[in-house]
């Protein structure tokens, strides 16, 4: 048996999954000031009268780091940049102990300028004194040369608990994200790993002994192990648990919405023959900008319990919450409201219900009636336009070869998966305002533990070959090996499937869980110089992708 | 915070799969290196700086600029295409004050070709800020525009384009013609009858520095913009008058371009030339972007960047000033010189051989033009290229009188069809385009 809990803004959710579906799921609020009795007594309630011994699996998603973040518990570490030619590094600064040093790396991974060894003990010694245990290190253009990076390190491991490194982060280029990504590994990595070791700890007390695999922002999950060096990775897994709650639903071949509409906020995401999209270059929320995988979300301030105003004669819906509808004793009317008028929800006091829309009803001049049909289209209609305003960006986002103009992707979804409390009745009305084919997840309320409890392990790898040069790297993997002149496409697929496998593996996959393998990109160049060849650079990117792990057919239908 | 100062459109688009032959410099790497720099230092993530799609220049796009011979989809291909469907986008986005300026980079380049194109010359088949240009006018109307063209080569082709239109202001510095492709571009070259000194041509001594360009951009070109008073300024960056360009001899450097960025204030500059694909490009593109953006520029610098090296000799300095003084002259006696140009009503001929150095194509053309002082003037270019077909085209200007419309059709009217393999009336006050 399987378990899957996810941390939700509001409620725990934890699920019990057999062969036979779903056997038992409980919910539990969510105390942010004390995630880990949150976590500790979702199991607790979940294993009560089961036996530990049959449980083969166990998958958690936390808001442990977003919530560092958005509260702005970040530990203060130390970093160290070194920029070379380009934009002042200054700009990236992440806290007060930033330090922009010489040495530079170009394009091609050809050492500029070198490191200043007594500038990195001068700051090693300043790092020291200012009490840090930890340290971020990130040179411009480490994916292609990650030597400075390891050199200062060497000098910094003596006076350091843990140094990371900006290479290891991601195969992608990106300056500015790669240190806001290494800071937040380094910064959240004592509070995530005394938090899961506490977990940890706790469940074998309980008797369980497996291992425990955590869930990232990309909707695939790592153990927890491989956790300890990329803690950042699990921010924002919860919209991840819930989109992959509804895979299991989504149609074959063919593209499809998912909205998880909640109490505040509403997700939307997209899948493409049951595998969700990624962001290109890693999760951005407002000017927060790093190079973490993630799925491709976005949310829209509109919910359940979303408050109902009217400005100026017009309705207005959120972004705001004040608590539940005014049917379950909250104090201002929301689309909650609005749908108990309606009849089209049967819960809750529908005379507070009721109450709560007639004064919008009064300041509209319409009927109650006609105000509660009102509010339902509009949340409708705001969630689809935003979903629609997502498609036309992902449709028009830039590319760069004109095979990839002419015949690239286009995303034309034709099915809407509604996840969350009130998708039952969002899925009919959506379906009769668009004419498209919608459905309500089936046990939508517990969709995101089940989509933790049945992601599988994902991971990508970069690749790098450079003929002239002689060598192909995937510096994220540590890994750099001569090549000859000869070096052919097929040799930098079999290489990175190689290292891909291994990755998988280190990160906890199982090994029936390694064949939905995808080439991201593939570029191939050749380098010509005074009108003659010299060699040419292969790039490649191949990854895991996001899915379910197998049989979960069986457990579902 | 890392922030632009005012909204700069990008449009990337580096045709990772196109080359005019594999070991040519226009080939699939040279903007290689230039998206890994921009990638690597998040240009695309700061707040302001906003990248857009491309999109398909369409045959009707061209027909505004140029005379495709045979027809335009038999000397482009779907690179050419986008490129300048990649410009018509920064312009639709800079127009439509979605951004205050933009900057398309985009491959393959387009300043060597010329009115009439039977292939390529220096790499260009289509002229993508001519294309631009005549989209931007008959879209949204703007009267008075300049183009800087700051490639290291004289930019023939829209010197030709813009040869006879007193509305459209080039001005082209490079390498002295003496020393470089493709030969031309003398102070004396001022343009048609109908619009002496709009055309003005500022040849460089090879190893002018920054000290030389910037000295031209201040004490001429920006003069020059001040009295013309265009209601949009394009610049055609051309980046091959860096110190380290394998096919040019010059000594500009990233900040140098950065800084003649921000003197200019284009508010749409189109890539052209420039072969340092690993020493110059990356820094220089990095350079212009976030002067465009009025972002500090100040850490752009080669690795291997010299100033001591670079300098510039004082006879070299000498030789600027002079070429200087002389087109300012030409510009203060614009008047003068068109006043002096014939007689209105006149028929003016100019003989003209071209050499596609890329398609080796040569090219004879007759030109004849109506000298009017009430617009740019109608004319007919009678061309034989061998091989290749002989044509005949014929140009009314977009702001035509009405004599010069009419004597236009009279020109495509009395072409036989016997003489030419195909006659092409472009109509630009009508917006057509007509053949026979």
């Amino acid at each position: 048996m399987i378990i899957g809990l996810d941390v939700g803004g509001t409620h725990t959710y934890a699920v019990l999954l057999s062969d036979k579906g779903v056997e038992k799921s409980v919910q539990v609020s969510t105390d942010h000031a004390d995630l880990f009795n949150t976590v500790l007594s979702g199991f607790t309630r979940l294993l009560e009268s089961i036996d530990p011994a049959r449980i083969e699996r166990a998958v958690i998603s936390t808001t442990l780091t977003t919530n560092a973040i958005i509260q702005q518990t970040m530990e203060p570490v130390g970093m160290i940049v070194s920029a070379g030619p380009g934009i002042d590094p200054e700009f990236f600064r992440t806290g007060e102990h930033y330090y922009a040093v010489s040495g530079s790396i170009n394009h091609r991974g050809r050492e500029k300028a070198p490191v200043n060894e007594i500038q990195i003990q001068d700051i090693a010694k300043k790092l020291v004194d200012a009490g840090l245990e930890y340290v971020g290190v990130v040179s411009k253009f480490c994916v292609r040369n990650p030597s400075h990076e390891i050199l200062i390190k060497r000098i910094l491991n003596k006076y350091f608990k843990k140094v990371f490194l900006g290479h290891h982060v991601s195969g992608n280029l990106n300056f500015p994200r790669r240190i806001a990504t290494t800071h937040l590994n380094a910064a959240v990595f004592s509070l995530h790993k005394s938090f899961f070791e506490a977990v940890k700890k706790s469940l074998a007390e309980k008797g369980l002994t497996v291992p425990i695999r955590i869930l990232k922002a990309d909707g695939g999950t790592m153990s927890l192990e491989a956790s300890m060096h990329f803690p950042g990775q699990t921010v924002l897994s919860g919209p991840a648990a819930s989109i992959m709650g509804a895979i299991p639903y989504a149609p074959e071949a063919q593209d499809a919405i998912v909205l998880d509409i909640g109490g505040t906020t509403t997700d939307i995401a997209f899948l493409v023959d049951k595998a969700p999209l990624l962001e290109p270059v890693g999760i951005q929320r407002g000017r927060y900008k790093s190079l973490i995988r993630s799925l491709r979300t976005d949310s829209k301030g509109i919910g359940g319990d979303s408050v109902l105003r009217v400005k100026d004669g017009n309705l207005t819906i959120g972004p705001d919450r004040q608590g539940p509808a005014m049917a379950f004793g909250g104090p201002l009317p929301t689309p909650t409201d609005a749908m108990i008028v309606l009849n089209v929800m049967d819960t809750g006091d529908r005379d507070k219900a009721v109450a709560g829309i007639e004064t919008i009803a009064r300041e509209l001049g319409l009927s109650i009636e006609d105000t509660a049909e009102k509010v339902f289209k509009t949340c409708c209609t705001i969630i689809l336009k935003k979903t629609f305003e997502m498609i036309d960006q992902i449709n028009s986002q830039p590319v760069y070869t004109v095979h990839d103009f002419l015949e690239g992707y286009k995303l034309s979804p034709q099915k809407i998966l509604v996840l969350g409390g009130p998708a039952p009745y969002f899925a009919q009305k959506i379906e009769d305002l668009y004419q498209i084919d919608t459905l309500a997840v089936p046990n939508s309320a517990v969709a995101n533990a089940v989509g933790a409890a049945l992601a599988r392990t994902t991971c990508e790898v970069s690749l790098y070959a450079d003929t002239e040069q002689g060598i192909v790297t995937a510096h994220e993997e540590d890994f750099a090996e001569p090549i000859s002149k000869t070096f052919s496409e097929d040799d930098l697929m079999e290489t990175a499937y190689t290292l891909l496998k291994e990755k998988a593996i280190n990160s906890g996959a199982d090994p029936e869980n390694l064949e939905e393998v995808e080439v991201v990109e593939y570029q191939k160049f050749n380098i010509i110089r005074n009108f003659s060849p010299r060699g040419k650079i292969f790039r490649t990117k191949m990854q895991l992708k996001p899915g379910l792990i197998k049989g979960y057919e069986t457990m579902l239908h | 915070m890392l922030k632009a100062l005012h909204k700069t459109g990008l449009v990337f688009f580096p045709a990772f799969d196109w080359a005019i032959d594999p070991t040519h410099p226009e080939r699939e790497e040279r903007l290689l290196y230039t998206q890994d720099q921009v990638t690597e230092e998040g240009v695309f993530d700061i707040p302001g700086i906003i990248e857009y799609k491309p999109m398909l220049a369409t045959a009707e796009d061209i027909q505004r600029a140029q005379f495709c011979v045979p027809d335009e989809a038999s000397i482009t291909t779907e690179s050419h295409l986008i490129s300048a469907g990649g410009a018509k986008v920064i312009a639709d986005a800079v127009l439509n004050k979605e951004v205050k300026n933009g900057f398309a980079l985009i491959r393959p380049p387009g300043h060597h070709s010329m009115r009439v194109s039977h292939g390529g010359r220096g790499f260009c088949h289509i002229n993508i800020e001519a294309i631009m240009v005549e989209y931007i006018r008959s879209r949204y109307g703007v009267k008075r525009i300049a183009i800087v063209d700051t490639d290291c080569h004289h930019g023939d082709g829209t010197d030709n384009i813009f040869w006879h239109d007193p509305d459209v202001l080039f001005i082209s510095l490079h390498q002295d013609g003496r020393t470089m492709f493709p030969g031309t571009g003398f102070p004396g070259e001022l343009g048609g009858p109908n619009a002496k000194a709009s055309n003005l041509n500022i040849p460089l001594p090879p190893g002018t520095s920054t000290e030389g360009y910037l000295y031209v951009i201040n004490h001429c070109v920006l003069p020059v913009l001040n009295e013309f008073k265009p209601d949009l300024v394009i610049n055609s960056a051309g980046q091959d008058n860096h110190y380290t360009d394998p096919l040019t001899n010059m000594n500009f450097c990233a900040q140098g371009y950065a800084q003649l960025t921000s003197l200019l204030k284009p508010d749409i500059a189109v890539l052209e030339g420039g072969y340092a694909i690993e020493g110059a490009l990356p820094y220089v593109n990095l350079g212009i972007i976030l002067a465009m953006a009025g972002i500090d520029y100040s850490g752009v610098v080669e690795p291997d960047y010299n100033p001591e090296k670079l300098k510039q000799s004082v006879s070299i300095t000498d030789k600027i000033k002079k070429t200087t003084d002389q087109i300012n002259n030409y510009w203060a006696q614009r008047f003068e010189m068109r006043e002096a140009a014939g007689t209105p009503g006149e028929i003016q001929m100019r003989h003209k051989e071209i050499f596609y150095d890329t398609d080796n194509i040569f090219e004879r053309q007759k030109e004849r033009i109506r000298i009017c002082k009430d617009c740019g003037g109608c004319f007919e270019i009678d061309s034989q290229a061998t091989p290749g077909f002989h044509i005949l085209g014929v140009h009314i200007p977009i702001n035509a009188c009405p004599a010069c419309i009419e004597k236009g059709y009279e020109f495509f009217d009395k072409a036989s069809k016997e003489k030419f393999d195909h006659v092409f009336l472009m109509d630009r006050p009508k917006g057509a385009y007509h053949r026979k």
